[in-house]
């Protein structure tokens, strides 16, 4: 189901891009909570920290170890919900995921997604959607926690 | 390698000509994960089902006759093949996994393994033979011990007698890495262990497609593997155990056909192999494995063991020829299976799979159900290169040509 085309649909020069050089990479203080995700069939992990201020998204850090797709979807993940409010970061995480699952039916919108569009392909390899989510997933889990400790304080 | 005709032995694998998205031939790679099965294999399976199709045992008619006989048979050959003394020390599963599962089971149920007592396995052991045993020591409060693993990639044995103690009860060994592709001296662990009184379980997965195995001299307790990576199918494992032992041991799962007799008070258990295979077993599985070790038989199993030899020491010569690229395990075909896992600098092993798949070549990412062994050599997963009795020299060279553009594909852009 892979020829040479579908590969380069999949290794976009903006993903290898954000692979090279990832933005945000680290782990930084302050932060509310923070969460430690793997994919088990492969074994990519992340931690991620999750910093919120007044309802906005200041600062997400994450120290990750993985692949290529992995690892550059943490990187865009960090670029489209950092600085945003919590409402918004997470229409932008419904609008990825749906995305990656829409087995290559949904047509992305780059308003939204961004560089995050360089994604498309990625949903024509079942096997690697689990990689682009791998920080999205962890980044939504640090969020509702964050979230949820701010309500009982 | 005069006898071995690999081309010949290619045409029995119609998947082999299979041409894959790209106009790309398919070169399967990945045997250690499961092999490919050969016509005569299919073929004994689909004769089974449209023919002598019947449950076993328990149907008075006379498919049900044919059927039982055909599901025995499979176990009389396995039974041949390597080498059991009695037909009945041949436990049928759903694979090794289950085969391991159960020996830990019933050890505990039957109290040989207990508190303060230890139990022994390795790094380079798959999850399957150290879940079970993790499971079976919390529940006891025995104590897991391991042996460790070299920088070469082989068992570290220098321990062997402060580890195999008076207070070992089980050792449990993997015969052929199926991470390193190491094969491991388990001759000499198990004179150890019988020196101390402990049991002694071998992880077969990998041994038993590859080498010639005889389970009456080996002096093991208990042997398992599985049958789909020994060209036979899915849903089929084997537990070898001596008879003596096994039938000192409990049941593991209760049901139909392990029972000599059942009140509403108690149940009376059935003797070896029946005890330990509740509800209807793979019926069509042990036929199909039968015609398996039928096959391998009519190639002779050291002209397997050799062709295996021969590719892998091909292979190490020439996928090391490739800069940036590090096998983790032995580098040398010298007590080595045909297995070889690899890391490639500066690409994951995920994105090299999936560069080899756009390529046709089929191989395996990840921990390949081995993180401690990972672990071992700082490597959070590896791509492995698996081998078997169908793989040729050009398949080799179609790889090692496929890393070289994956290379290119992640260092030239
Ligand atoms: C060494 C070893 N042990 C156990 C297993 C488990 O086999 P199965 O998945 O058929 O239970 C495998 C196969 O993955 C293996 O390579």
């Amino acid at each position: 189901m892979a020829d040479a085309s579908q590969v380069d649909a999949l290794y976009q020069e903006i993903i290898l891009d954000h692979y090279k050089q990832k933005h945000g990479s680290g782990l930084r203080d302050p932060f509310e909570s923070e969460v430690h995700h793997v994919n088990p069939t492969c074994g990519d992990e992340v931690t991620l920290r999750v910093h919120l201020d007044a309802g906005t998204v200041s600062d997400v850090s994450y120290d990750a170890v993985g692949c290529s797709i992995s690892q550059a979807s943490a990187s865009v993940l960090n670029d489209l919900v950092v600085g945003k409010p919590v409402d918004d970061a997470f229409a932008t995480l419904d609008a990825f995921q749906a995305l990656m699952q829409g087995k290559g039916e949904v047509e992305p919108d780059e308003d939204v997604l961004e560089d995050g569009i360089a994604f498309a392909g990625v949903a024509q390899f079942p096997a690697r959607v689990k990689c682009a989510l791998l920080s999205w997933m962890a980044f939504k889990d640090a969020t509702s926690q964050a979230l949820s400790t701010q309500e009982d304080a | 390698m005069t006898s071995y005709d690999v081309e010949a032995v290619r045409k029995d694998f119609p998947i082999l000509e299979r041409t894959l998205a790209g106009d790309h031939p398919l070169v399967y790679l990945d045997s250690a994960n499961t092999s490919h099965k050969p016509r005569q294999v299919v073929e004994a399976i689909e004769q089974h089902y449209l023919q002598h199709n019947a449950n076993v045992a328990r149907a008075m008619h006379q498919l049900g006759a044919e059927a039982s006989e055909a599901f025995e048979l499979g176990r009389t050959k396995v039974a041949g093949f390597i080498g059991a003394g009695r037909r009945e020390e041949v436990v049928f599963t759903k694979n090794a996994s289950e085969a391991l599962n159960l020996v830990a089971r019933v050890l505990g149920d039957a109290g040989t393994v207990g508190e303060g007592d230890e139990v022994v396995i390795s790094e380079m052991e798959h999850h399957s033979n150290i879940v079970p045993w993790q499971l079976l020591t919390e529940r006891t409060g025995a104590t897991l011990r391991w042996f460790g693993v070299t920088d070469q990639g082989r068992l570290d044995l220098d321990d062997l007698d402060t580890l195999v103690t008076e207070r070992t009860k089980v050792v449990s060994l993997t015969w052929v890495s199926n991470m390193l592709g190491t094969i491991n001296p388990v001759e000499r662990v198990i004179a150890r262990a019988h020196e101390v009184g402990a049991l002694v379980v071998i992880d077969g997965s990998q041994a038993v497609p590859q080498i010639p195995v005889d389970v009456s001299s080996l002096g093991a307790d208990f042997v398992a593997f599985t049958g789909h990576k020994m060209v036979g199918p899915t849903g089929i494992g084997v537990l070898w155990g001596r008879y003596d032992l096994l039938a000192s041991l409990p049941p593991f799962l209760g049901g139909g056909e392990m029972i000599e007799t059942v009140t509403m008070e108690r149940s009376t258990f059935a003797a070896p192999p029946h005890r330990f295979e509740a509800g209807t077993p793979p019926i069509a599985q042990s036929v199909g494995l039968g015609a398996a070790v039928d096959y391998l038989s009519a190639l002779g199993m050291e002209n397997v063991a050799a062709h295996e030899q021969a590719i892998t020491a091909y292979a190490l010569e020439r996928m090391q020829e490739v800069d940036g690229l590090t096998v983790v395990g032995p580098r040398e075909a010298v007590q080595r299976g045909g297995a070889i896992s690899f890391t490639l600098d500066d690409v994951h092993p995920h994105d090299v799979a999936q560069l080899l798949d756009s390529r046709g070549v089929a191989v395996r990412a990840g921990h390949h159900c081995a993180k401690p062994a990972h672990q071992r050599f700082g490597v959070q997963s590896t791509t492995r290169a698996s081998f078997y009795l169908y793989t040729t020299e050009a398949e080799i060279d179609a790889l090692v040509e496929a890393i070289r553009h994956t290379q290119q594909y992640f260092g030239g852009r």
